[in-house]
């Protein structure tokens, strides 16, 4: 039972995984690449280490495990969101794809503010 | 409260005398079982913590089934030939969220796929997010979204 677990629960973390390193290849620009990389990982590493714990039951390990976690779900945001940020205000073309963009001509080239919605005073479009 | 839940906690793991992750969450779960009686009869322990306990164990478990459901959304886009989505930047007005709360919820829309906080404006108004793939191009819907599912839980589970 304790065995069964932890292979499904590799093989799904390998598959997520897998699937993601399959996205930044296809994703046709560098925002949805981005996205490809920080999201299935965050559920292929939880897998993969829920199995380790799971196998092995042990508190030691659980609390790693958990904390390898944590510190995944705390890092990758910030990276994403700093990468993301470096690639928009360095003028990384959009896939031409995209439907909407609604940053578009929000940052001040000179000092990088960015200025708010119009739609922010009343809440919403 | 919280003091008196991680006491309760740590006792009944010294009553077992084995401090492995099973009794740790036994003897939490029992505590907060225990806070809840006593708070009940106006003994000890306040409704608010017990509040915010539940609030916080229900936005984990949202979360999770958030991360998991549009994991394999996106998942399904990467395995299918072509590319189907229409990728969007969406701008999403906040609240009046602190500092605090405007980084945990730009970290958890980024992290349930299909959305990626990109900045948030100068004063703090908006938010910018790239979606993956913008449902029948509706912004307004997104954007509700975002507002009903994790900027009023954020506020519930900080304040």
């Amino acid at each position: 039972m304790k065995e069964a677990l932890t292979v499904v629960l590799l093989m799904v973390g390998s598959v997520f995984a897998l699937i993601a390193a399959i996205g930044v290849v296809k994703m046709p620009d560098v925002y949805m690449r981005m996205q490809s990389a920080t999201k299935a990982t965050t559920l292929g590493i939880g897998c993969v280490m829920l199995a380790t714990a799971v196998h092995f039951q042990d508190t030691a390990v659980w609390t790693r495990a958990l904390l390898v976690v944590l510190f995944i779900f705390m890092t990758s945001p910030v990276g994403a969101h700093m990468l993301s940020r470096a690639a928009y205000l360095t003028k990384v073309p959009l896939w031409q794809g995209t439907i909407l963009d609604e940053l578009e001509g929000r940052y001040d080239t000179e000092d990088h503010e960015l200025d708010a919605s119009p739609e922010s005073n009343t809440g919403g479009a | 409260m919280l003091l008196w839940n991680l006491v309760l906690m740590l006792v009944w793991c010294a009553l077992f005398g084995d401090f492995a992750v099973k009794n740790l969450v036994g003897g939490f779960l029992i505590g907060y079982l225990m806070l809840m009686l006593l708070s009940s009869r106006g003994v000890v322990g306040s409704p608010r913590y017990l509040r915010r306990v539940r609030r916080i164990l229900s936005f984990l478990w949202f979360f999770l089934k958030e991360l998991v459901v549009a994991n394999v959304r996106v998942a399904r886009e990467v395995v299918t030939p072509g590319i189907n989505s229409k990728p969007a930047i969406v701008a999403v007005p906040l609240g009046d969220l602190s500092d605090v709360e405007i980084t945990l919820l730009a970290s958890l829309v980024t992290l349930t796929p299909g959305t990626m906080s990109m900045d948030v404006s100068t004063n703090r108004q908006t938010l910018y997010l790239h979606v993956m793939d913008l449902d029948g191009g509706d912004a307004a819907r997104l954007r509700k979204a975002i507002h009903d599912g994790f900027e009023v839980r954020v506020v519930e589970v900080l304040r």
